[in-house]
């Protein structure tokens, strides 16, 4: 496989360390032209574009419950909610810029070869922008309107870029990790205005478990 | 002559034939479909978000509210991307259950599928039949889980207990007498394989009874036939998977192809249609029930005589023994640790597949060393094919989207998420 995409693919690439399926990782510039190589070279034959997936790398490795500083008392196992299971829209982390924020990963499968590829694009700038690729798979529209919906990732030529899974006239991209579990609106209707409003969301976090990294496996 | 013009009607999201809340806005001319524009998301709940802020374990319970009529499978790619994360081997008969789970929840989604899809376009009766079977299948889930519908039976590292050796059966009340009992109870003396294996048994001259019904029926024909055709090159680049995939003619199972559990040694064949039309599916469903009553005919015959663990013996993954609970003081550890904070996966991603009914259920994973999930990616086989129903219903007529959600089997616990 390795040899294959070596000798195929032109435009810029590298490889990336995964256990299971064989990932490259490339630029946004170079992603069309290495996703029509991909497709469309008969040795590597990925017809079909299984999934895309948008991450966001915010808060990654990032550990709630650290024990690490032992102090003359002990540890401290003081929680700091970081995570978006355990803030509320008031304490809004400050610095959500960060190089690499988010990703767009690509997984295709060569029915023919029996075979899966990842292939990843980190984006940094804010908001995201990457090409569609609508004109190579016609599946990718609604991966792609769903990575905008949920990520913000903005999609060059996409035909038809509206939201898909969330409610008419939201605000915000729900599966940034700076957006909290609990929402920030809630919709009730109010009898005595006789309509639908909306307010601020007034339940509080309520993640038990915090989020905890131990590295002596 | 009078002019008409194109107009725009709203179909959904309450209609009996959206099969959920789906809402269509389609455009038409007369009563012929232009361009349809599904509106999904009425039952968006953030699942993946949600697994995000929990321990890997608390979240196997919202993968059966995915795909709320294939509950286990959803489960069986969960726990298998944190296997394949933990690098974990499960014991043997467990993946003979998992096998033959994941065959009993085909059968119950195809079941689903051929009574709604029947009831959408016209035939009552096999609604009630298919109905009558589901509910012999769905006491295997509560014998062996507790509920119903949403199981949560599998779990990494196995499944969470053995198949009981007792059937639960009917009890006597003012409205049943002994005669009706015994009726009720005949298959239920011996023990849950036993009762599947009375079903197994049973099961082919159903589907007999259900083909009689619907096979060569004249109006099933012209409401199926050459509609929402699907060439294979298109079938493919749309993402297709599953029935829909194979009833456009390509021979492409994840069971046959990456295989996962035992399904190299279990025996079955693969259906394939020819034309991709609505029809075909409909065939290739009706073989696959008969191919999966086939495998789980196997399973049972290898659970029998394969006693063993269900589940694997690591303390670090799965909960210790209670007994053991009571008088070791590891053993009371780990439990504590594992039940307040679960246990953390290696850095790491992977993708990790299954054959759902209705096509390749996906999970990508991302861990970042912790004892939740960094991010967690769920393929639902039902996205791309809703989102081809545009194309798929283009120039057919308005009741022939009917036929078209039909056959596509569209579930929107898993397109939603």
């Amino acid at each position: 496989m390795k040899e294959l995409i070596a000798k195929h693919i032109v435009d810029q690439y590298e490889l990336e360390e995964s256990s299971d399926i064989l990932t490259i990782k490339t630029h946004k510039d170079s992603l069309l032209g290495v996703m029509s190589t991909l497709k469309n070279n008969k040795e590597l034959d990925f017809v079909q574009l299984t999934d895309i997936c948008a991450v966001d790398y915010y808060t990654y490795g990032e550990t709630e419950w650290g024990t690490k500083e032992a102090t003359s008392t002990g540890y401290s196992r003081g929680i700091k909610p970081s995570s978006h299971g355990r803030i509320k829209f008031e304490h809004k982390a400050k610095h959500t810029r960060m190089k690499n924020r988010f990703c767009v990963v690509y997984h295709l499968l060569s029915i023919s070869n029996n075979n899966r590829i990842r292939v990843k694009v980190y984006l940094s700038d804010e908001p995201p922008v990457i090409k569609s690729l609508t004109p190579l798979w016609p599946a990718a529209n609604w991966y792609e309107r769903e990575a905008f919906d949920l990520f913000g990732i903005l999609f060059e030529e996409h035909p038809d870029l509206r939201r898909l899974l969330t409610d008419y006239g939201f605000i915000g991209h729900p599966f940034r990790k700076d957006f909290p579990l609990v929402g920030n609106t809630q919709i009730r209707y109010d009898p005595v205005l006789k309509k639908i409003i909306q307010e601020p969301v007034d339940i509080t976090p309520r993640v038990l478990v915090p989020k905890v990294i131990r590295e002596d496996k | 002559m009078k002019e008409f013009k194109n107009f725009t009607m709203n179909f959904g999201p309450q209609h009996p034939a959206a099969h959920g809340v789906l809402r269509l806005v389609l455009q038409m001319e007369g009563e012929v479909i232009k361009s349809a524009d599904p509106h999904i998301g009425l039952l968006h709940r953030a699942t993946e978000k949600l697994a995000e802020s929990k321990p890997y374990n608390q979240s196997i319970g919202y993968m059966d509210r995915l795909d709320y009529v294939s509950m286990m499978c959803n489960e069986h790619a969960y726990v298998l991307a944190i296997e394949k994360l933990l690098n974990i081997e499960i014991p043997e008969r467990a993946k003979y259950i998992r096998v033959m789970f994941d065959e009993i929840t085909r059968v119950l989604n195809h079941l689903l599928w051929l009574g709604a899809h029947a009831l959408d376009i016209g035939a009552m009766s096999v609604f009630l039949y298919a109905f009558r079977e589901r509910e012999d299948l769905m006491d295997c889930y509560e014998a062996v889980s507790g509920t119903r519908m949403h199981a949560t039976y599998y779990r990494p590292g196995g499944v969470i207990r053995d198949l009981p050796s007792k059937m639960p059966k009917y009890v006597k009340s003012s409205f049943k007498d002994n005669n009706q009992l015994d009726i009720q109870n005949y298959n239920r003396e011996g023990s849950m394989l036993d009762f599947i294996e009375d079903f197994v048994s049973r099961f082919p001259s159903c589907v007999d009874e259900y083909e009689n019904l619907l096979t060569d029926n004249r109006i099933w024909k012209q409401r199926t036939v050459g509609i929402g055709i699907v060439e294979p090159d298109r079938a493919i680049e749309l993402g297709f998977t599953g029935p829909m995939l194979r009833g456009s003619g390509i021979d492409w199972d994840l069971r046959k192809k990456q295989p996962y559990e035992v399904y190299d040694k279990v025996n079955f064949d693969i259906p394939v249609g020819k034309t991709g039309d609505s029809y075909d599916r409909y065939l290739v469903r009706m073989e696959e029930l008969r191919q999966s009553n086939k495998i789980i005919k196997q399973c049972i015959e290898w659970l029998k005589n394969n006693p063993g663990p269900v589940m694997i013996d690591d303390a670090k993954v799965a909960p210790p023994n209670r007994e053991n609970m009571k008088v070791e003081m590891e053993s009371l550890i780990h439990h504590f640790k594992l039940f307040t904070e679960g246990f953390c996966t290696p850095k790491d991603e992977v993708y990790t597949a299954v054959e759902a009914p209705k096509g390749e259920f996906g999970i990508y994973m991302i861990s970042d060393g912790a004892n939740k999930p960094f991010r967690l990616k769920i393929r639902a086989p039902g996205f791309p094919h809703l989102a081809a129903l545009n194309e798929m219903s283009k120039d057919h007529m308005l009741s022939d989207v009917v036929t078209i959600i039909g056959t596509q089997d569209i579930v929107f616990g898993e397109i939603d998420r």
